[in-house]
């Protein structure tokens, strides 16, 4: 239970400083490249180096590989479907989140599996 | 294009916007960890590159744009949705960078501390994605 509330109080912290240096910056196209910051990764790998030692690390980063070429899957997606205008943020970005699911884990279950 | 910084756009994000950025990150963040938990570190370090900041970032750049339009008389829906576009183009960019940090942080891990592998990664992640953006510009 602590390991589950310090994982949120330093996520929230690291994955809020990261959205609000964006939050800052243009041009806009130039912001989102804060969208696919290594936020929860930052927050995680060093508390899970230190509970569960560097070999776990080195699977969970060779995983994370495919999370990131499954985010750019996401990101592709979002950008074609968010420049028609027709659907709103906040329905794209989270439908879209299937896209990323559905990528990372068939890339994983073909690639590493 | 000249990359600049805007301290105004801090004024107008309400409290309740950080708030529920803080809470969809620390919940994500709590979910990789449980993930791993449940079905190993191969499933779990998926997360790691999970969209956490993305989708709350896009909705406030739609808002912020539309807002900023209708202020001047005019509806601002669509300018909102491609201002939102504009913000996942970046990001599809910057998912090179986080590509880059996790095979970083896989090459590292075993070989130097923890500190200066996620240092070495968070270099690498952010030179690679502005990298990544400044060529997207030139072409």
């Amino acid at each position: 239970m602590t390991d589950i509330l310090i994982r949120v109080l330093v996520g929230g912290f690291v994955v809020s400083l990261f959205s609000l240096i964006g939050d800052l910056l243009k041009p806009k196209s130039f912001a989102g490249l804060f969208g696919a910051a290594p936020s929860v990764a930052l927050a995680t790998i060093t508390l899970t180096a230190i509970k569960e030692g560097h070999a776990y690390v080195a699977i969970e980063a060779y995983s994370m590989i495919w999370g990131a070429i499954a985010f750019f899957f996401y990101a592709c997606v979002s950008t074609r479907i968010l420049i028609r205008g027709k659907w709103s943020s906040l329905l794209v970005t989270t439908s879209a989140l299937f896209i990323w699911g559905a990528a990372s884990l068939g890339l994983w279950l073909a690639l590493v599996r | 294009m000249k990359i600049s910084i805007n301290i105004s756009e801090l004024s107008r994000t309400h409290w309740y916007e950080y708030l529920s950025r803080f809470l969809f990150g620390g919940a994500t963040t709590a979910l990789a960890g449980i993930m791993a938990k449940r079905f190993g570190p191969g499933i779990g370090g998926l997360f790691l590159a999970f969209p956490a900041i993305f989708p709350a970032t896009a909705t406030l750049v739609e808002s912020h744009e539309r807002k900023k339009k209708q202020r001047r008389g005019g509806h601002g829906t669509l300018r909102g949705r491609k201002a939102a576009a504009l913000d996942a183009a970046g990001a599809s960019l910057g998912s090179f960078g986080l590509l880059v940090f996790a095979i970083v942080v896989w090459k590292l891990i075993d070989s130097i501390p923890v500190w200066a592998t996620l240092l070495i990664a968070t270099m690498a992640w952010l030179i690679t994605a502005v990298c990544a953006w400044r060529i997207w510009k030139l072409c």
